[in-house]
């Protein structure tokens, strides 16, 4: 129970009941991008608004668990107003936050190398996510969208 | 009367636990558990009597293809089938059974111009292989509507199945539990010269079924979900319409000759079976529906008919208007399928907080987009029950969720 509530932190049941920038921005000129998880029905909605190389505005729309909606909403929330540089920096630090091996969970104290978690601030409370394998693709659905639309704007 | 312990006793993976505690299995409409005599029947083949099917003429030989091909009267005789030898296909699972019937009687028998009458209910695997082959001979897909409670609306279905050549439907939906009236649905289809194949994937183990007395032309099912080991399925067909069909997979095992110019296919069901076949499986498969004829379908429909209605009552009793069971209210016209969503916890966050007390559940859209579209919902929970269900497996189910929406409160 106890990596149960690790996983269902206060904040992202918060994010969950009041997901922040909630919607979708005209597009165009809005970048547009749909992220799917085609397991379970998952579906995360990313428009971004870039302006002279900083993400000035992003919504996000969709369905899914209260990871995969916690987390996008975490993360516009982590990436508005930034450079897109800084964005790309983020998507980084958290899908390494994400990306850790079995072998390490079984030594929970161990904090996976390399990840600075007071640089990811809230987006932190994501990683009770690492000890529950197959939620991992929830929290993760948002950002690879995210991702995704940066790609397809050029940026 | 089924005796709850002695039938419990029997399956293995019911005395481990999960987390601690003991598990609670509420998915056997995903793969249900299987018990100790079909594991052992496999087994003693593997001890006993392994060697490839129809070639040797060693004694052990003799011995699989005597237990392979006896595995077709075990499995016929459980669906009421007239001439098992001939009529029953052995396939990979309940996909491959209709991608072959599809594939095959679809691929020489449609056209422009055709009509295949599905439902709205259907799982995939009763959908995508009629669009792949839509896509390749342009005919005509009508859909059987539902009503509010999950049943099928049957009201114009002479307009529906009028010009139809086939109609493919199941006999239980794997989401909303609805039992839908087979052989009402055989005989419009037959009066209109169409031919009807039925997925009983989740009827076969849970419905006492019989082929003749239903009057359907196909039947596709799963030996996974009947208490029998994954890798092998059924493909029943009436024997006139089995020898008509063209060969689906080819290669070894289904030819009569083989030349550099040409071939001629085996007769009967080995013309679909090419390549060594789940020999293994196909004794687990008869042996877990021996032990089901044994049980008896009735028995078996009556204790998991008691069980639905006990969780539906427990379930609505505990949560009210939070709770929205997906399919028919009355247990008479369902199967221990039960698809929820409660309040406003998702489906997933539902499953993972169940598997924290041990109970599974399975979360998601269950292979049936057009379905969930329809009823409005991205996603449910569903637990579904066993022969090896209890009241207590409800009694849990309903103290777990109890939990979910306290977190989420």
């Amino acid at each position: 129970m106890a990596d149960l509530e690790e996983l269902y932190r206060e904040i992202i049941l918060d994010h969950y009941r009041s997901p922040r920038n909630r919607g979708e921005l005209p597009s165009p000129p809005a970048q547009r991008t749909e992220g799917f998880n085609p397991l379970c029905g998952d579906e995360i909605v990313v428009t971004i608004e870039l302006t002279d190389g900083v993400l000035t505005d992003i919504k996000i729309a969709g369905q899914g668990c209260s990871i995969s909606q916690s987390s996008a909403s975490l993360m516009s929330a982590a990436v508005k107003g930034k450079s897109v540089e800084d964005v790309h920096a983020t998507i980084d630090t958290f899908k390494r936050l994400m990306l850790v091996h079995e072998s390490q969970l079984e030594e929970s104290d161990v904090e996976p190398e390399a990840v600075d978690l007071k640089s990811l601030g809230e987006l932190a409370a994501l990683q009770g996510v690492v000890k529950f394998p197959v939620r991992i693709k929830c929290a993760t659905l948002g950002w690879n969208t995210l991702a995704q639309a940066l790609e397809e704007a050029g940026a | 009367m089924i005796d709850e312990a002695r039938v419990r006793a029997q399956f293995p993976l019911l005395k481990r636990e999960l987390h601690g505690k003991p598990i609670v299995y509420l998915d056997s409409a995903a793969s249900s558990l299987q018990p100790q005599r079909v594991l052992d029947a496999m087994t003693n083949y593997y001890e006993h009597s392994h060697a490839n099917v129809h070639r040797g003429v060693y004694g052990t030989a003799e011995e699989a293809t005597n237990l392979y091909e006896g595995a077709r009267r075990a499995v016929g005789s459980l669906i009421g089938a007239k001439h098992s030898p001939q009529e029953i296909v052995f396939t990979k699972n309940t996909t491959e059974s209709i991608n072959l019937f599809v594939g095959s009687w679809g691929g020489a028998n449609l056209g422009p111009g055709d009509v295949v009458v599905l439902s709205i209910m259907e799982h995939h695997a009763n959908i995508v292989p009629w669009l792949v082959l839509q896509e390749r001979l342009g005919f005509e897909i009508r859909w059987i509507q539902i009503d509010a409670q999950g049943e099928l609306i049957l009201e114009d279905l002479d307009t529906v199945l009028a010009g139809a050549k086939v109609l493919s439907i199941t006999a239980m939906s794997n989401v909303l539990g609805t039992i839908n009236p087979i052989a009402e649905l055989a005989q419009a289809a037959h009066r209109h010269g169409a031919i009807i194949h039925v997925d009983g994937a989740q009827s076969v183990p849970h419905l006492s079924v019989d082929v003749v007395d239903l009057d359907i032309d196909l039947m596709s099912f799963s030996s996974h979900k009947m208490l029998g080991p994954t890798g092998i399925g059924v493909l029943w067909a009436r024997r006139e319409l089995l020898t008509s069909m063209p060969p689906f997979l080819t290669g070894g095992g289904m030819i009569l000759d083989v030349r550099t110019d040409g071939f001629i296919p085996a007769d009967g069901p080995a013309r679909f079976e090419a390549g060594t076949p789940p020999i293994a499986e196909a004794v687990g498969l008869a042996e877990a529906a021996r032990f089901l004829e044994e049980l008896g379908l009735e028995e078996v429909r009556a204790h998991e008919e008691a069980l639905t209605a006990y969780a539906l009552d427990r379930l609505f009793e505990a949560f009210g208007d939070d709770l929205v069971v997906h399919g028919p209210r009355n247990p008479d016209r369902r199967g221990g399928v039960i698809s929820f969503t409660l309040g406003d916890v998702h489906a997933h966050d539902i499953a993972q907080i169940l598997d924290s007390h041990a109970v599974c559940v399975r979360p998601g859209h269950h292979c049936a987009k057009p379905l969930m579209r329809h009823l409005g919902v991205p996603a449910t929970a569903r637990a579904s029950f066993g022969i090896y269900n209890t009241q207590a497996d409800a009694d849990a189910l309903v103290e777990a969720l109890r939990d979910a929406t306290k977190l989420f409160a």
